[in-house]
C-alpha cells in the first residue's frame, strides 16, 4: 500500500479546527474567515517556522461572504502571513475542504511547495439572501429614473413578485440538475437500500453519544476556543445532544419528503459554522524545520455518480482508491465517511457490501472487506457536530489521523459524498 | 544660499520650496531658518515666479512648530515679543505675496508651522491618518503666536478655530478641510499633481459662513467667552493653567482688530512664555523627550509580544501593545480566563480605531493563547500573572525553557523583588521589570525594572519595548515599589490618616486637585482598587516603616474594593464617584495640602537619595508621567527647587512637630542644600 498518485511523500503535521457552532436565528457571531483565523492562528502559533514561511494557503469554501472573494487570500493576510504568500479558494461543494488538501499535496508532490496551510471554512449561517432578477432589474431602472414622474412609473411597476427573496442556502442545497433537494436524494437511497426510519435515528443517536465520549474523554484537543466580539468564549460544538435518543427522535417530522418521508432534521447533518485547518509539508520541510508529524496524505480520489444518488458518492470514490492501492479494506484500521444524512452513510455501508451493486456501478467482482460501525465514525459526525459544508472535508481528515493516533493503527480512509453527484476519499498513513 | 530650504522652478514656471532643516530629524522654525526663508520670501516677491509651493523634504512631517528649545529659560519679555513680532512680518510678508502660494501638508504639521500654512494662498493636506494638524501650544502653557490666533479664526471661524486652539487636539486632513484650515486632501500619489493643478487654477478661496462673522463681533464674543471659561474651567484653573483664559480673553478683547490682535498676541505670548507654569511644561516637555530617547540607540525592534496572565493588568497590556502593532498572544490557565480580555481588548480597539477593518487587523494581532504557544517566537514576554513569589518563579522556569535565548524576560510585578523571581531562572540576571500603571491605556510611563547585575543592554531593550509601544520608559533600581508606588504610598496613606481624623473624603481630595493632580489621593485609591492598595502597602510597609491603616484592612475585608466593586471610599454610580457621607463642610484643617504633598516630596527625595532613578530630573518625569502630578509645577524636586529647599524643609519640620514622624525629613534633605 505504497503506491500513490502523489510524486512525492506528502506529510501531514499538525491541524485545528473551531468549535462547530450550529447556526440558530439569523447570522453567527463568526465569519468564515473569522473561523478560520480562529482556528489556525493557534496552528501556526506552535509551530518552529513562522507564518510569513509558509509557501502557500488554500482553503476551501463553498460560499464566502460578501467582503470575502477569495478567503484564502484574506485568512492569510490577517494571520500575518506578510504580503508575499500566495493563496487561493477551491469549492466542490460539500469536500471543498478536502479538495484544499488534495491541491497543497499536489504542489507539495510536485515540488511548487514545501509548507502549505489548507483546509475549508463555512459560516452557513451567513449564506447570503438574494434579491431576485426582477427586483434586481427594477433597482437598475429606478437608478436610472431621473424625472419625478419617472421615478413615479417605476414605483407604480413594483409588484409583491419583486420582493420574493432568494435564500442561497437553501438555493445551495438543491441539485439544480435533477431538480432535487439533498435531503431527498437520501430519500431516494433509503427507499432503494431499504433503510428503516428506526435505523437512521438509532445511527443519529449513536453519533451524538460518540461525540459526547470522545469530548469527555479528551479526544477533541483539535479544537480551538474563539471568542466573539464580547469576549463571549466559544470552545465546544453546541449541536450535540448527548441526551437524544431514538424515542425522542421518531418524534420528529420529515423535513424533504413531506408528510410521508423519513429523514427528518434530527437524523440529518446539522447546518453549522466552522473551520478546520491543516497543515501539509514535504520531506524537506519536515527536516528543515525538524517537525513531527500526524501522518502521511498517500492518496487521493474522486469519483462522480448520477446527482440523485450523490449520497453514494464515497463508495464510488474509496472503492477506486483501495483498487489503485491493492486492498480489499481490511487492512483499514479506522473509517470516516461524511455524515450527510445518517440514511446515506447506512446506504454507503449497504451498497459497499451489496456484490450487484458494486458489479453493475463499478465493475468490481470482487466485493470488499465490509466495514464495521465501530471502526466507522468513532467520535461521532456531521449528525451531532454538523456540517459546514466548506470545512468538513478537512476535518474527517483531521480527526481520522487523531484516531489513528490515539489508537496507535496504522490506515485509515476518510470520505464523502458531493452535492452534484461526486464522491471523495483520502487514504491516510499514521506517523511519519 | 541657503542650509535649510531648497527653491526650484519646475518647466511650467512654478517655484517649488523644500524645507529640509540641517542636522534636526524633524523641520522646525529656528530663528535661522525663519531668517532664511524671510531671505526666500523677498527674492520670491523679485523673481515673481508663476507661483511657490511650500513642502517639507522631512519624511516624518512637514514643521513640527517653533523652536521650543529656544523657549526655554527665556523670561526676557520684551525680547519675546519683538520676536514673535519678527515672524508676524515675515508671515505677512508671506501672505502678501505677489504670488499664489500653496503648502503641501504631510506628517505633522504644528503650531509655528500650521501659522505658516495658513498664511498662504491655498494648503492641501496629504489623505492618510499619519497627517495631523495641531497647535499644541496649551500643552506647553501657550496659545498660539507667530499669528496663529488670528490666522485660524480668519480662516476657520471663531467657535472651531478657538475650540481647536483650547484642546491642542490635533485632527487629519480631512478634519482640517471640513473645518477650512485646508482647501483639500490628496492620496500621496497625487499630491504633487494636485499642487500643481490648484495653483495653476487658483480657485476661489473659501471663507468661513456668514454666521461665523457674525459670531466674531462684539456681542457675540461677550457670550461666547464666558461659556468657553466655563467650560475650559471644567478642566483646569487660571492660576495653575493662565494660557486658555488669556486666549479667550485675548479674542473677546480684540477681535475686530487684526492689528490690535498681532500685538496682544505678542504681549500675552510674552507673558505666558516667561511665566512659571509655562516654563515648567516646557521643562516638562523636555523631561518626556528624554525619556523617548532612552529607547533609541539599542537596535532592538520586537514584534512579537507574549503575556501571561489575562488579569486586568496583562489583558490591557496585551491589548494596548496589539493596538500599537504588535503580533502578540495572551496566555492564561483555561481558555475561560481570557474572556473579560478579549471583550475589554475589542471595546478599546473600538473605541481607538473606529473603523471595522482596522479593529479586526488588531484583532487578528491579538490571539487568545491558553497553551501558551506563543511563547517560543516571542521577542519579549510579560508576566502578569497575580502577585505570588512561587507561582511566578515557576512560570519563569517554564519560560526560560520554551522562549529564545534572546527573548527579554519581563516581570509586570509591582511588588516582589525581581532579585526574588528570578531565582528560579538558569540565568537570573535576564529578568527585568516592566512595570505598567493601570489604566495601561492612559497612562504613559512604563519603569523598566532593573537588579543590581542587569546588564545595561537589557534595560535599553526594555526601553526600546516601551517605546516601540508608544510609551515612556523609566529606568529605576529594583527596590521596594520601585519608584511611582513608593512615592505615591506615603501619600495615599497620609489621606487615610485624615479620613480616620475625621476629614470627608472630598475635603481631601480637592485639597489635592486644587494643589493640580489630577485626581485626590482618596478616589485614586477607590480606583486604584483598595485591594491593590493594601497589598502594595502590606509590601511596603516594612520597608518604609508605614502604618497600614485599618480601615483599609476592613475595607478589603467587607469586599469594598473601589470603583471596581461600586463601593470604596466613593460609591460609584457608572463610573462616576458620589460621596454619601454628609455634604457639611467641616472646618477642614489649613494645612490639608501640605500634609499630602509634603509625606509625597519627602519620599522623593528619598529616593533621589537612594539614587532610585538616575537624576532628580528622572525623578520628575517618572512622577508626572505615573502619578500625573501637576505638571506646571514640573515636578516635585523641581517643586522644591523651585519654592527653596531651605523653606520647604522648615515646613517638613513643622508638620513632624505637629502631626509625628511621619513627615521626620529623610536625610537626603542635607544633600540638597549642597
Amino acid at each position: 500500500m505504497t503506491e500513490s498518485t502523489y510524486a512525492k511523500p506528502v506529510f501531514i503535521v499538525d491541524g485545528s479546527r473551531t468549535p462547530f457552532l450550529k447556526a440558530r436565528s439569523g447570522p453567527g457571531p463568526f465569519r468564515a474567515s473569522d473561523l478560520a483565523v480562529a482556528a489556525s492562528r493557534p496552528l501556526l502559533a506552535r509551530q518552529p517556522f513562522l507564518p510569513e514561511q509558509l509557501d502557500e494557503v488554500i482553503l476551501g469554501c463553498v460560499s464566502s461572504g460578501p467582503d470575502e472573494a477569495n478567503i484564502a487570500r484574506i485568512v492569510a493576510l490577517r494571520l500575518g502571513c506578510g504580503d508575499l504568500v500566495p493563496a487561493w479558494t477551491v469549492q466542490r461543494n460539500c469536500a471543498s475542504g478536502m479538495q484544499a488538501l488534495d491541491n497543497a499535496a499536489q504542489d507539495i508532490a510536485s515540488g511548487r511547495s514545501h509548507l502549505v496551510l489548507a483546509g475549508g471554512t463555512e459560516a452557513m449561517s451567513h449564506h447570503p439572501v438574494l434579491l431576485n432578477n426582477r427586483m434586481v432589474t427594477w433597482l437598475a431602472h429606478w437608478n436610472r429614473a431621473r424625472s419625478f414622474v419617472d421615478k413615479g412609473r417605476q414605483l407604480a411597476a413594483l409588484r409583491p413578485h419583486h420582493f420574493q427573496l432568494i435564500i442561497a442556502l437553501l438555493r445551495g442545497l438543491t441539485d439544480p440538475v435533477v431538480g432535487l433537494s439533498m435531503g431527498q436524494t437520501a430519500e431516494k437511497l433509503a427507499w432503494r437500500f431499504n433503510i428503516s426510519r428506526q435505523e437512521m435515528d438509532s445511527f443519529a443517536v449513536t453519533s451524538h453519544q460518540r461525540l459526547d465520549q470522545a469530548g469527555k474523554e479528551g479526544r477533541l484537543d483539535e479544537i480551538e476556543p474563539i471568542y466573539d466580539s464580547k469576549g463571549k468564549l466559544y470552545e465546544k460544538d453546541d449541536g450535540i445532544r448527548p441526551d437524544s435518543s431514538v424515542e425522542k427522535l421518531a418524534g420528529l417530522k420529515p423535513v424533504f419528503d413531506r408528510p410521508v418521508g423519513k429523514v427528518t432534521a434530527g437524523n440529518s447533518a446539522q447546518v453549522t459554522d466552522g473551520a478546520t485547518v491543516l497543515l501539509l509539508a514535504s520531506e524537506q520541510a519536515v527536516k528543515q524545520h525538524n517537525l513531527s508529524v500526524l501522518g502521511r496524505l498517500v492518496d487521493t480520489q474522486w469519483s462522480a455518480l448520477d446527482p440523485s444518488q450523490m449520497g453514494l458518492g464515497p463508495v464510488h470514490a474509496m472503492a477506486r482508491l483501495l483498487q489503485r492501492n491493492g486492498g480489499d479494506g481490511s487492512n483499514i484500521d479506522y473509517w470516516e465517511i461524511n455524515e450527510a444524512f445518517a440514511t446515506q452513510v447506512l446506504a454507503c455501508l449497504e451498497a459497499w457490501k451489496d456484490a450487484d451493486y458494486m458489479q453493475q456501478e463499478l465493475g468490481i467482482d470482487t466485493p470488499f472487506v465490509p466495514i464495521p460501525q465501530e471502526r466507522l465514525n468513532v467520535d461521532g459526525g456531521a449528525v451531532s457536530l454538523g456540517h459546514p459544508v466548506g470545512a468538513s472535508g478537512a476535518r474527517i481528515v483531521l480527526h481520522l489521523l487523531k484516531t489513528l493516533q490515539h489508537n496507535s493503527a496504522k490506515r485509515g480512509i476518510a470520505s464523502l459524498c458531493i452535492g452534484g453527484g461526486q464522491g471523495g476519499a483520502m487514504l491516510l498513513e499514521a506517523g511519519s | 544660499m541657503s542650509k535649510h530650504w531648497r527653491l526650484e522652478t519646475d518647466a511650467t514656471g512654478i517655484a517649488w520650496l523644500h524645507f529640509d532643516h540641517l542636522d534636526s530629524p524633524v523641520n522646525i522654525l529656528s530663528h535661522e531658518a525663519l531668517e532664511e526663508f524671510d531671505a526666500i520670501l523677498e527674492q520670491i516677491d523679485n523673481d515673481r515666479p508663476a507661483g511657490l509651493i511650500i513642502l517639507s523634504d522631512k519624511k516624518s512631517g512637514f514643521i513640527a512648530g517653533a523652536d521650543v528649545k529656544s523657549f526655554q529659560a527665556n523670561t526676557d519679555k520684551p525680547a519675546i515679543e519683538q520676536h514673535i513680532k519678527g515672524v508676524h512680518r515675515i508671515f505677512q510678508r508671506l501672505e502678501d505675496l505677489s504670488v499664489p502660494t500653496l503648502a503641501l501638508i504631510h506628517g505633522f504639521c504644528l503650531g509655528g508651522g500650521l501659522v505658516l500654512v495658513l498664511a498662504c494662498d491655498y494648503r492641501i493636506a496629504r489623505d492618510d491618518e499619519s497627517t495631523r494638524l495641531a497647535f499644541p501650544e496649551v500643552k506647553l502653557g501657550l496659545f498660539p503666536g507667530y499669528g496663529g490666533s488670528v490666522r485660524s479664526i480668519e480662516r476657520a471661524g471663531p467657535l472651531p478655530a478657538l475650540n481647536f486652539m483650547l484642546t491642542g487636539r490635533s485632527i487629519n486632513g480631512r478634519a482640517a478641510k471640513a473645518m477650512g484650515l485646508v482647501n483639500s486632501t490628496a492620496p500621496e500619489r497625487q499630491l504633487m499633481a494636485a499642487a500643481a493643478d490648484m495653483i495653476t487654477r487658483m480657485p476661489h478661496k473659501r471663507r468661513p459662513a456668514f454666521y461665523h462673522v457674525l459670531l466674531n463681533l462684539k456681542p457675540a464674543r461677550g457670550l461666547i467667552s464666558k461659556y468657553l471659561e466655563k467650560e475650559v474651567r471644567k478642566r483646569a484653573i487660571p492660576e495653575h493653567y493662565p494660557a486658555p483664559f488669556a486666549l479667550i480673553d485675548h479674542w473677546k478683547k480684540h477681535a475686530d482688530d487684526p492689528r490690535a490682535m498681532y500685538a496682544s498676541e505678542a504681549t500675552n505670548l510674552a507673558n505666558l512664555l516667561s511665566g512659571d507654569t509655562s516654563q515648567n511644561l516646557i521643562r516638562v516637555f523636555f523631561l518626556q523627550e528624554r525619556l523617548k530617547s532612552l529607547g533609541s540607540g539599542s537596535g532592538f525592534k520586537p514584534s512579537r509580544l507574549h503575556v501571561v496572565g489575562g488579569g486586568i493588568m496583562g489583558g490591557d497590556i496585551a491589548a494596548w501593545c496589539a493596538l500599537k502593532g504588535m503580533q502578540v498572544s495572551i496566555q492564561d490557565r483555561e481558555a475561560k480566563y481570557l474572556s473579560k480580555a478579549m471583550g475589554r481588548a475589542h471595546a478599546l480597539f473600538k473605541k481607538k480605531l473606529k473603523k471595522p477593518r482596522l479593529v479586526q487587523a488588531a484583532m487578528d494581532r491579538l490571539m487568545p493563547d491558553p497553551k501558551g504557544y506563543g511563547a517560543a517566537h516571542a521577542d519579549v514576554v510579560i508576566e502578569a500573572i497575580f502577585e505570588d513569589a512561587a507561582a511566578k518563579q515557576a512560570l519563569f522556569q517554564e519560560l526560560e525553557a520554551k522562549v529564545r535565548p534572546d527573548t527579554l524576560l519581563a516581570t509586570n510585578t509591582s511588588s516582589i523583588p525581581l532579585e526574588t523571581i528570578s531565582e528560579s531562572l538558569k540565568n537570573p540576571q535576564r529578568l527585568i521589570g516592566l512595570h505598567f500603571f493601570n489604566p495601561v491605556a492612559k497612562m504613559q510611563l512604563i519603569e523598566v525594572v532593573h537588579g543590581k547585575d542587569t546588564a545595561p543592554e537589557l534595560i535599553k531593550q526594555g526601553a526600546a519595548f516601551a517605546r516601540r509601544v508608544d510609551r515612556l520608559p523609566l529606568p529605576v533600581k529594583s527596590s521596594p515599589g520601585f519608584l511611582v508606588n513608593r512615592i505615591l504610598m506615603p501619600y495615599l496613606l497620609e489621606a487615610m490618616e485624615l479620613l480616620s481624623e475625621g476629614i470627608p473624603a472630598p475635603a481631601i481630595d480637592q485639597a489635592a486637585t486644587d494643589f493640580g493632580m489630577p485626581m485626590g489621593p482618596v478616589e485614586l485609591a477607590d480606583r486604584v482598587g483598595l485591594d491593590i492598595c493594601l497589598a502594595v502597602a502590606e509590601k511596603l510597609s516594612p520597608f518604609f516603616n508605614l502604618k497600614v491603616p485599618e480601615k483599609l484592612e476592613t475595607m478589603v475585608k467587607q469586599k469594598k474594593l473601589g470603583a471596581k466593586s461600586g463601593t470604596g471610599f466613593y460609591s460609584y454610580k457608572n463610573g462616576k464617584a458620589v460621596h454619601e457621607g454628609s455634604e457639611e463642610t467641616l472646618n477642614t484643617p489649613r494645612d490639608l495640602a501640605d500634609r499630602l504633598i509634603f509625606r509625597l516630596l519627602n519620599e522623593s527625595v528619598a529616593c533621589v537619595r537612594e539614587q532610585i532613578v538616575e537624576d532628580a530630573d528622572l525623578l520628575d518625569a517618572g512622577v508626572i508621567f505615573g502619578t500625573g502630578f501637576a505638571p506646571f509645577r514640573g515636578g516635585p524636586m523641581n517643586y522644591i527647587y523651585s519654592k527653596g529647599v531651605e523653606k520647604e524643609l522648615q515646613r517638613l519640620q513643622q508638620l513632624e512637630q505637629l502631626h509625628g514622624e511621619q513627615f521626620s525629613p529623610d536625610s537626603g534633605w542635607a544633600e540638597l542644600k549642597v
